[in-house]
């Protein structure tokens, strides 16, 4: 895969969307004007780390420290930052 | 803004009412031509629900699973309690858009929203110019209208505008993307008319021609790609120039939840028009009940209350019929195929209305606007002095 994920990338979840965790679907979800989208578990536990603060490198040793049964999950973690901010979930700030 | 909204995202396995859009008032400042509210529209102005009926009726659908609050009308800054309103959705955790026209909105107002956490307002805007732009609302609304834009903009606010598409602005499309660009907008919907309420009946007066439709979607393209990711724009098709109907309110009862000024509990805009239903209110039973039980949200849910050509057709799960309001409107059964559909037996009342609509003597007769006189013309049934306007001479 592509990727222009560099692990000193810092984001935040891009301006009008709102990250959120939903009761009623038991997950994550991202909500913007007209629109919804519901995160599947993995996706839901990476975003709930972008922080505006928090480092790509240092989610990535986040999650592997609070999964580590999950096998090659970095490049899945690169992949899933990759396809948010290329829907505009996510805005990069450094 | 009385906008139909079918572009739902979302995936949902459980039917939870995702979407719930507060009609908050029928009361509008503007008389526009294409409105979708109901031709009757003036006997809902007098009973319309309270605040405090209105945070419970938020409180309800909250805990019931909807996310996305729409508030609109009818113009919804006619009452004073949109504060207050917006203030109980944000601490319930929608994410809420205030649907206007923008008249009403103040520097005051639009601080109370933004410090009460409306996540954003999607204005209405009609043409680039002043003539047309006051003509289809019937109103002189247009300078205003740019002042709001400018107004949300400067609070921070996403700008979504809605522009609803006939023959008197569609050749103007690419003009309006590109004033909406010079305004700042971050979304902008092309609304091509859908022919309910006030524009089904001056639908022959609105009707763009299917050059005209497809100049206009050549623009849009162009536009799209010259501007990139920086502001999206939404193109939604009129479903009278297609050959199979669209997925009405992304299915009945499905994950959108109306609740009308007067309490209606309904499954789309204009399902008060079905013959022979009763809909749950608000104020009788709760909302639970209605999403989940009322004969009028159940009757139409799934597929089962079809009949051919729907009920053994491949494409059925797409559309689901398409609509069964556009159905009884039009061929006075709500559950044959929507008319829209080539396979539907009445295909040809589209036909029909595509060939009248480009008759000059008819397409030349004037529009009925959107005004209490005239509604209550409809509320006393009246209907037959409105609709000789539109009889062929
Ligand atoms: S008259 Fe115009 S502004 Fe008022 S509710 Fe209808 S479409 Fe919206
Ligand atoms: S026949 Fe009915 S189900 Fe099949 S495509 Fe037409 S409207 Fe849809």
């Amino acid at each position: 895969m592509e990727n222009n994920i560099q692990h000193s990338d810092i984001y935040a979840i891009a301006l009008h969307h709102r990250f959120q965790w939903e009761e009623a679907q038991q997950s994550y979800v991202i909500l913007f004007p007209e629109g919804m989208v519901k995160l599947h578990g993995g996706a839901g536990e990476i975003l709930k780390r972008v922080d505006g603060k928090t480092t790509v490198g240092e989610i990535v040793v986040d999650l592997k420290t609070t999964f580590p049964d999950a096998e090659d999950i970095e490049n899945d973690i690169l992949g899933m930052f990759d396809l948010a901010v290329g829907k505009a979930w996510l805005r990069k700030l450094n | 803004m009385a906008q139909l909204n079918n572009g739902v995202a979302a995936s949902v396995t459980q039917k939870q009412p995702l979407w719930l859009l507060a009609e908050v008032t029928y009361r509008c400042p503007l008389h526009c031509a294409f409105c979708y509210n109901p031709t009757d529209y003036d006997k809902h102005t007098k009973n319309e629900l309270t605040t405090e009926q209105w945070i419970s009726a938020l409180r309800d659908a909250r805990k019931m699973g909807a996310i996305q609050l729409g508030i609109s009308g009818g113009e919804p800054l006619l009452r004073d309690d949109i504060e207050e309103i917006v203030a109980e959705a944000h601490k319930l955790g929608y994410y809420s858009n205030l649907i206007t026209s923008g008249v009403g909105l103040t520097e005051k107002r639009i601080q109370a929203f933004k410090e009460g956490g409306l996540d954003h307002i999607q204005l209405s805007m009609h043409d680039v110019t002043e003539d047309i732009s006051n003509f289809i609302t019937n109103t002189r609304t247009f300078e205003l209208k740019k002042k709001v834009a400018a107004m949300i903009k400067s609070h921070g606010y996403p700008m979504v505008l809605n522009v609803v598409i006939h023959r008197y602005n569609i050749d103007q499309v690419g003009k309006i993307l590109e004033m909406a660009e010079a305004l700042g907008a971050d979304y902008v919907e092309l609304a091509n008319t859908q022919y309910y309420g006030w524009s089904l009946v001056n639908r022959d007066q609105l009707m763009p021609t299917r050059e005209q439709l497809d100049r206009a979607e050549a623009a849009t393209n162009a536009f799209r790609e010259r501007v990139g990711n920086k502001m999206k724009v939404f193109f939604v098709v009129p479903d009278y120039f297609a050959d199979r109907p669209k997925k009405c309110m992304n299915g009945w009862g499905e994950v959108f939840m109306i609740v009308t000024a007067n309490g209606d509990v309904l499954p789309c805009h204009s399902a008060r028009v079905l013959p022979g239903m009763t809909f749950p209110n608000v104020r009788e039973n709760g909302l639970e009940w209605a999403w989940k039980e009322s004969p009028a949200f159940t009757k139409y849910r799934g597929m089962e209350w079809m009949k051919e050509p729907c009920r053994s057709c491949d494409e059925k799960e797409n559309d689901l019929g398409g609509c069964r309001c556009q159905s009884y409107l039009l061929s006075g059964d709500a559950e044959m195929a929507d008319p829209v559909c080539t396979k539907s037996p009445n295909r040809h009342l589209i036909d029909e209305a595509l060939i009248n609509s480009q008759n000059p003597l008819v397409r030349e007769q004037p529009i009925i606007f959107r005004t209490d006189k005239n509604s209550k013309k409809y509320v006393e049934g009246d209907k037959e002095r409105i609709e000789q306007f539109h009889a062929l001479p």
